[in-house]
């Protein structure tokens, strides 16, 4: 049914929340979310032409890098995307099969890839360009919040969360329960100041990012040696490696 | 947005069809069509020939056409789900008012009534086709008070063309339709020019730093791509090609679509062979619609592509 569930007060909302203060803009993430998801729940995610010269596929992660100039200087801002799994999420309701589907019982977005008749009417519903399509099974593919490892009962309770935080060397995504005030989510984006993304359209993103915790990074200016300042002995040194 | 040759069809040809229907369910309901017994159920089956075309190639747009009849349940929250079943639901009316035409007559109480039904059921079609794009919140240039109105004219437009071209075919001549064609053509021509006015002073509402959360941080510009190739996204969503062009297509459009078919509406109303002047209007409108329907998405911006800086 694509329509969507009715908000329950206290529900649970499970989510991603992106620190884009610590995210180094690896990659890894992408990556392990393609390894995982290949063999999980919307296996396989195609790759068209992997080794040729326009290599293309379906990932549920890009990550991009952006400048964010202020006075005083500028800064890097790596920035990964992917579902944000909104409260109001559009691509569900305009789904004319009832394949996409927001669950009652934490939120996630999902869609049932044996009802999906790929009209893709739901990627163009998404703001955020969060739904890739698989061209060789015609139908429409998305993040699932790795549901296959977060519910996981043969995984340790530790590894228990999706395979874009398990991977992260920065430990820049966290997830849990965004509904519980109490969470450690939750507290982090009410510290932090977590965002959403295009607020504007309204559709209640539950993933938040953390914005950077400086705008810019004033930085001195480059320190080069001079050429006459050099010991005596490092000057020897570099007239005879330079022979 | 990427202009699919399915979609074009869609929506240009059931604008056609649903539209020719609705003129003839108009007109038999106030008893203006000729009284020959065989040309409004030969109308009613040229427009559900255009409609059908429309919607067949409609289906040929999906990755899994063998499931499209899953598309008829979900007609509580989507529009394309309840296009599909108004798209349907007009068959059995067009065809009920055909044929009581036929046995009935064409002054029965039944035909009029239900030519009343495949009038509401036609234009009730291109509502539903036409929401699914006003509804669409990341693409500000259909998701305005434009698109529903205009496609609704543009249907009533090229019904009205249609309709001048079958009936000069079979009568010779065709004022009254030729007129109401005019008419349409400069209504829809000048709705058009209005919708470009206001796409084109539109302010985006989305920019770069809200799409990253980071406005309040200062100016945001792209840096680095996630990838070096096109994928799914930017080839559906970030199709870019022909705007450079879209200048030459507006006045490509706009003379294709309603200026030609006016002035040879306006020949086929003062009798210059009208069997020739209307079937060309209707041609030219054919045409034109379909560059105009072309722009409708190359023109449309989705809001996902900013993510690439485009």
């Amino acid at each position: 049914m694509t329509s969507l569930p009715p908000p329950q007060p206290g529900a649970k909302k499970l989510g991603l929340v992106i620190d884009l203060d610590t995210c180094v803009g690896c990659h890894a993430c992408a990556v392990n979310c393609k390894e995982w998801n290949t063999g999980g729940h919307h296996a396989p995610l195609p790759d068209y032409e992997p080794y040729g010269k326009e290599p293309d596929g379906v990932w549920f992660n890009r990550i991009h890098s952006y400048e964010v100039e202020a006075d005083g200087g500028s800064k890097t801002v790596n920035f990964p995307r992917s579902c944000l799994h909104c409260e109001q999420p559009q691509c569900v309701t305009v789904c004319p099969t009832g394949a996409s589907y927001k669950r009652a019982e934490d939120g996630i977005v999902l869609v049932d890839t044996d009802l999906c008749i790929g009209c893709k009417l739901c990627s163009w519903a998404c703001p955020y360009g969060a739904r890739e399509f698989d061209e060789d099974q015609g139908v429409m593919k998305k993040c699932t919040l790795c549901i296959d490892r977060i519910y996981n009962e043969s995984l340790p309770e530790a590894e228990r969360e999706p395979a874009c935080v398990a991977t992260c060397p920065s430990r820049a995504r966290h997830f849990g329960d965004l509904g519980d005030p109490e969470s450690d989510v939750s507290r982090l984006v009410a510290e932090r100041g977590g965002a959403d993304l295009m607020a504007e359209l309204g559709y209640r993103p539950t993933n938040k990012y953390l914005p950077p915790r400086k705008a810019a990074i004033a930085a001195k200016p480059l320190e080069r040696p001079a050429a006459g300042g050099a010991s005596a002995l490092l000057r020897l040194i570099d007239r005879v490696l330079s022979r | 947005m990427i202009p699919a040759s399915s979609i074009l069809l869609l929506t240009t040809l059931t604008g056609f069809g649903f539209g020719l229907l609705a003129w003839l369910g108009l007109l038999a309901a106030i008893g203006g069509l000729p009284d020959s017994r065989l040309f409004a159920p030969v109308a009613v089956i040229v427009a559900l020939a255009f409609s059908g075309a429309g919607l067949a190639a409609s289906v040929l747009h999906l990755g899994r056409p063998e499931r499209a009849w899953r598309a008829f349940s979900q007609w509580r929250s989507s529009w394309l789900s309840r296009e599909g079943i108004a798209a349907m639901a007009t068959w059995p009316p067009a065809l009920a008012f055909a044929g009581a035409w036929w046995w009935l007559g064409p002054q029965a109480a039944a035909t009029r009534l239900l030519g009343v039904a495949a009038l509401a059921m036609g234009l009730l079609t291109v509502g539903c086709t036409a929401m699914i794009y006003a509804s669409l919140k990341p693409i500000r240039q259909w998701n305005n008070r434009h698109t529903t109105p205009d496609h609704l004219l543009y249907a009533v437009f090229s019904g009205a063309v249609l309709l001048a071209a079958l009936w000069s075919l079979w009568f010779g001549a065709a004022r009254g339709p030729a007129l109401a064609a005019l008419a349409a053509a400069l209504l829809a021509g000048v709705a058009k020019l209005a919708y470009w006015r206001f796409i084109d002073h539109q302010a985006p509402l989305t920019t770069l730093a809200s799409a990253t959360g980071l406005a309040s941080l200062g100016t945001v510009r792209p840096l680095d791509q996630p990838h070096f190739t096109e994928n799914y996204v930017l080839r559906e969503m970030g199709f870019r090609i022909a705007r450079k062009h879209a200048r030459k297509l507006r006045h490509i459009a706009l003379m294709l679509a309603f200026a030609v078919p006016a002035l040879l509406a306006l020949l086929a109303a003062l009798g210059a062979v009208p069997a020739l002047t209307a079937p060309l209007a209707a041609l030219s409108a054919l045409l034109g619609l379909l560059v105009e329907r072309w722009l409708f998405f190359a023109e449309a911006t989705h809001v996902s592509a900013i993510y690439y800086g485009r």
